[in-house]
């Protein structure tokens, strides 16, 4: 049996894995192949498109693979492109240039790519068969493992006279590298304890020397996580009654009881195809191929960690792609050939940053060592220089790698100024010259990115700020460690562009919009009049600064409330509202407005359905539930908004706040009082948080959301502020949301209190009020924090700025003074006068209103519908007799 | 008395004047709609907006880019100093005093609408807004 690829004229290229390489290669070759000369097909044996292996540890937090989707997922539909899935192959012809899949199919090839990565290798112990022994290596792996762990936990719990007592899980890692490390800050990420067994003198000691180690152990054990070194594992002896893995037992005679072990003691290439087909295959293994990436059979191409080249194989994901795209190039008739690998790494461990790069072990003859280490605090650098200390080699930085990013690319250049400045705490902030980097150097390694490439996005493609560059240049889109240095290129890029990257507000404030924040709430200014005095910009042979606008006018209205001045319609502020905030109801397309009542968790009593449905009965308004759980009332003209919320108001009903840049809602799912599986009342915590934070004016529209176990119904992680139960608490993740841009939210914090809960989204959303632009949602506001998610977690968890204090009070002062923005209007006359339709007729409905009936309610009718005379005039609704002016209540 | 737009002479002569409101009805830099007849009898919308210096102006309600009555309902300012009105749909900024559209966001107007508002003539007599309508 055979198959042919579809098209006749393109020619077959059949890769053989469907790992992170072959995704590179893929998409390097439907970029540059623009006359379609190749067909490719390409065979994977795992059961899923490439995914983004490096980020393996991620599932553990997402627990879902398609989170882990590499690249744009269209690229699989290309007609010139063949995936076949859960398709090993288990042979090649070389002669007849064929392979067999494991169904026995036959594939003809013009050209054949090995992609076939590696395997976890599994030291021959006694015992690694055992239940509950694990690899560190696909999403298969990591999906066993925690099942195994989440399965032990539900065993280890007992029940006393105290109640339900957990006993710990007790997880071992063998093997103290990079993926040993990422592997133990998985298991205690799912709850177990961690010990890590090193043979070595010292963890990841393939990238760091003895000093880098020993600082290195202490950071891992601040983080929870025990560290046996140079201690062999004998054997893995089984528990007496479960039969699964129990004990570890060690040649210095030390013991280990234990629920489950990860072996990440390094990776074996697959060169097994390579082998049976008669290639030449490396002294360590892997298909040997010359700098061309090509084996000895010139139809045959080697990639990935399945390539031996230089003599070695490479774990690194970064020369792998550097490879795909030179047999990429070389198949479209190009010459270019394998550079080099750059072999730098960095932890990806949270709260751990170790990276090195370039000779770290100073191995290079008359190397000099720089070494600034601070051993109390767990740091340690080390900068590897040329004998005449100019020349940068290569670099370790454990506990402070803040000077990676601008260094590595620096790797056999020569250092401005004194190395050792860039060695001093901050991260070679203050005191190191700045490094102006040459267009080739490489600043993402992982996509194969220059600066020269990063500063072509901004002059070239226009894009004009990072997310852009990232988007255009797919810098920092793999691991990220080189984010810090895509984002001060592409600024300084900008500026030289001259392209206004000025934070100014507008031609009225030069301050941006944090600034001001700052800047009224310490001069304590409370009317838009007095800030333009004080902060506002003159304008050359003008006499003052002029009255605002309708950008810094909702700034200010914003900042005014957001610091706590009273009812958003008080006087001098009601003339800074965008038209939503003014009339307390979203303006839509034809002038009318729609109304919402909050429901708080989206909760809401049979009556309380039954007011609404009356209310919008009566005022002839159209119904739709939101996506906050809500319901929205549509077509409600200016002049009924009184009488609708007097009727909304006596039913028990609030102000929504769905006009607002402010708190709109805290979707929750049913949780623990309802769901079998709840962990959580996650409807009361939704409740208790929408009430917190009702009324809270902010940069742009927050949402927040509640879900009552891992499973997470709510979708709170597409939320400004979502919160997931776990048995133990809550986990708290913060910066996303859905619109044009999707996000998921990134973990904040895990299995807090509800009281713990409360401080730290307290905290983090008065941060961001305070620090965010104008117009910046939480996700942008997250990215662009000066040292990122990592930087805002220190602040309202460690309060490394000392100001947790003040934006704690901030926040109390907030809950003490919320009131019902509609219930005050509706208790003063000179505000309920804002609500005529015409000065001179206030009760007359505009004219031009037009609607058509629509299934079962009304909308607004089209232009064509009302020069076609098609309109029902019944559908604008009722008129008031009494108008807008309520009589008011006291 | 206070004289604003155009000339009172040149305004007058083809223009008949409605009383519409008291000056006191108006919100400094806040606008209002007025729901005028034309001396033909058709109706005719129009947005007030009282400044801080109590410069009353006129301009139609209708908005041009969204083809709502909603002019009223923008944000005041100034740009360059010339007193502003921004739509409160699509945002586009017009110059009260003229009418000219000064920022159209990269919007045209609807079919059958210019990119600019029309403004009407305003006279305060005796804490009385009038408006030149014809
Ligand atoms: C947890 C973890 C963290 C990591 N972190 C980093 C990091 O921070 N930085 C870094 O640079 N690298 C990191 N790596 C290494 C990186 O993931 C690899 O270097 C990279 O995935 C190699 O890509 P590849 O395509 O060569 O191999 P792989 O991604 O392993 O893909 C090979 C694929 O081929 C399939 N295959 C094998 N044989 C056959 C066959 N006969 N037929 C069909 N299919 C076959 C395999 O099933 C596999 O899916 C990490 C790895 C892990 C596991
Ligand atoms: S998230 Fe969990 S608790 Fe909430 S509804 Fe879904 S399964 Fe039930």
């Amino acid at each position: 049996m055979s198959s042919e690829p579809p098209t006749t004229t393109a020619r077959h290229l059949v890769v053989v894995g469907g790992g992170m390489v072959a995704q590179r290669f893929v998409e390097a070759m439907r970029a540059r192949d623009t006359a379609g000369a190749w067909h490719v097909s390409v065979f994977a044996e795992e059961p899923r498109k490439p995914y983004d292996r490096v980020g393996l540890t991620r599932y553990f937090e997402v627990r879902d693979p398609e989170e882990l989707t590499l690249g744009d997922p269209a690229l699989w539909d290309d007609p010139l492109v063949t995936l076949h899935r859960d398709c090993k192959i288990e042979s090649i012809d070389r002669e007849a240039k064929t392979v067999t899949d494991r169904l026995g199919r036959v594939h003809h090839y013009d050209e054949l790519v090995l992609a076939t990565g590696s395997n976890a290798a599994m030291p021959p112990i006694p015992g690694n068969d055992l239940p509950g022994v694990y690899v560190y290596r696909t999403i298969d792996d990591v999906a066993a493992l925690r099942g195994w762990v989440e399965a032990k936990r539900e065993a280890n719990k007992v029940e006393t006279r105290r109640g339900v007592v957990e006993k710990p899980i007790r997880g071992a890692v063998i093997g103290g590298g990079l993926l040993g490390l990422e592997a133990a800050g998985a298991l205690k990420a799912l709850g177990a304890q961690a010990t890590v067994i090193e043979f070595g003198t010292h963890l990841m000691g393939v990238q760091i020397d003895l000093g880098g180690g020993e600082a290195l152990k202490r950071l891992i054990n601040d983080k929870g996580i025990s560290v046996r070194a140079q201690t062999a594992t004998k054997e893995m002896k089984p528990h007496r009654r479960t039969g699964h893995v129990g004990r570890l037992d060690f040649a210095d005679g030390g013991r280990l009881d234990v629920d489950v072990v990860v072996v990440a003691t390094g990776v074996r290439p697959r060169d097994e195809l390579a082998r049976a087909a008669g290639l030449e295959v490396g002294e360590r293994g892997g298909a040997v191929v010359d700098l061309s990436c090509r084996t000895e059979d010139p139809h045959v191409w080697a990639i990935g960690e399945v390539a031996c080249i230089e003599g070695r194989c490479i774990g690194l994901v970064a020369p792998g792609n550097t490879m795909a795209e030179v047999v990429v190039d070389r198949l479209l008739g190009g010459e270019a050939t394998f550079p080099g690998a750059d072999t730098a790494t960095k932890l990806k461990l949270s709260g751990v940053d170790v990276a090195s790069f370039g000779d770290a072990h100073g191995r290079t003859e008359d190397a000099v060592e720089l070494v600034w280490a601070d051993p109390l605090a767990g740091v340690y650098k080390k900068l590897v220089m040329s004998d005449d200390a100019r020349t940068l080699l290569g670099g370790v930085f454990v506990g402070d790698a803040a000077p990676y990013a601008s260094l590595r690319p620096m790797l056999g250049a020569e250092l401005p100024g004194d190395p050792a400045a860039f060695l001093l705490p901050e991260g070679g902030g203050a005191g190191a010259p700045a490094i102006e980097l040459p267009d080739d150097a490489a600043v993402c390694s992982c996509n194969n990115v220059s600066a020269g490439a990063i500063r072509a996005a901004v002059t070239d493609h226009e894009c004009t700020d990072v997310a852009g560059v990232k988007a255009c240049t797919k810098a920092g889109t793999t691991c990220g460690a080189c984010l810090p240095l895509v984002t001060k290129i592409t600024k300084t890029e900008l500026e030289r562009a001259g392209v206004e990257i000025s934070t100014a507000l507008c031609e009225h404030f030069a301050l941006s919009r944090a600034q001001l924040f700052d800047a009224v709430r310490v001069a304590e200014l409370h009317t838009f009049s007095e800030i333009i005095a004080r902060f506002g910009v003159v304008p050359e042979g003008a006499a003052d600064p002029g009255r605002g606008c309708d950008i810094c006018k909702p700034v200010v209205a914003s900042i005014l409330a957001s610091l706590g001045n009273g009812h958003i319609l008080a006087g001098e502020q009601a003339t800074l509202q965008d038209t939503n905030d003014h009339m307390l109801a979203n303006m839509q397309k034809d002038g009318t407005y729609s109304v919402v009542p909050r429901m708080p968790g989206g909760e809401v009593t049979p009556e309380g359905l039954i007011a609404v449905g009356q209310v919008a009965k009566d005022f002839g308004l159209y119904t739709k539930i939101t996506g906050g759980q809500r319901i929205d009332m549509f077509g409600a003209r200016v002049e009924q908004l009184p009488e609708i919320w007097r009727r909304l108001v006596d039913a028990g009903f609030e102000s929504g706040h769905a006009y607002g840049k402010s708190l709109r809602t805290v979707k929750s799912c049913v949780g623990s009082t309802w769901c079998r599986y709840g962990v959580q009342d996650s409807v009361g915590m939704a409740v208790e948080l929408e009430l917190r934070y009702r009324g809270l004016r902010s940069p742009h529209k927050l949402k927040l959301g509640v879900s009552g176990c891992a499973r997470e119904c709510a979708e709170a992680r597409g939320k400004d502020v979502g919160v997931i139960a776990t048995d133990k608490g809550w986990n708290v993740y913060v910066g996303g949301n859905g619109g044009q841009t999707p996000k998921h939210a990134q973990l904040l914090a895990e299995d807090l209190s509800s009281a713990e809960l409360l401080r730290a989204i307290d905290r983090f959303l008065m941060l961001y009020i305070r620090t965010a632009d104008r117009l910046q949602r939480t996700a942008p506001w997250v990215e662009e924090y000066e040292g990122g998610l990592e930087a805002i977690r220190e602040v309202i968890l460690e309060d490394s700025l000392g100001i947790c204090a003040d934006l704690d009070a901030a926040m109390a002062k907030h809950v003490e003074a919320y009131e019902d923005e509609w219930k005050a209007v509706l208790e003063d006359p000179a505000k309920l006068a804002r609500f005529g339709s015409f000065v001179n007729a206030p009760s007359t409905p505009d004219p031009d209103l037009a609607y058509v009936p629509e299934r079962g309610q009304k909308r607004p009718a089209t232009r064509d519908e009302i020069a076609a005379g098609a309109i029902d005039p019944a559908l604008v609704g009722p008129v008031l007799v009494s108008g807008p002016t309520l009589e008011v209540r006291s | 008395m206070t004289t604003l737009a155009q000339t009172p002479d040149e305004a007058t002569t083809a223009a008949t004047w409605t009383a519409v409101c008291p000056l006191d009805a108006l919100v400094p830099e806040r606008g209002a709609a007025a729901l005028l007849e034309n001396p033909d009898g058709a109706p005719v919308q129009v947005a007030l907006f009282r400044l801080l210096d109590d410069e009353v102006r006129a301009v139609q309600q209708l908005d041009p880019y969204s083809g709502a009555n909603v002019m009223s309902r923008g944000i005041v300012g100034t740009r360059g100093g010339e007193p502003t009105v921004a739509a409160p749909v699509y945002k586009q900024v017009f110059a009260l005093r003229s009418g000219d559209c000064l920022e159209s966001g990269g919007k045209t107007p609807l079919p059958g609408h210019g990119a600019h508002l029309a403004t009407f003539p305003v006279e305060v007599r005796d804490g009385v807004v009038h408006v030149a309508l014809g």
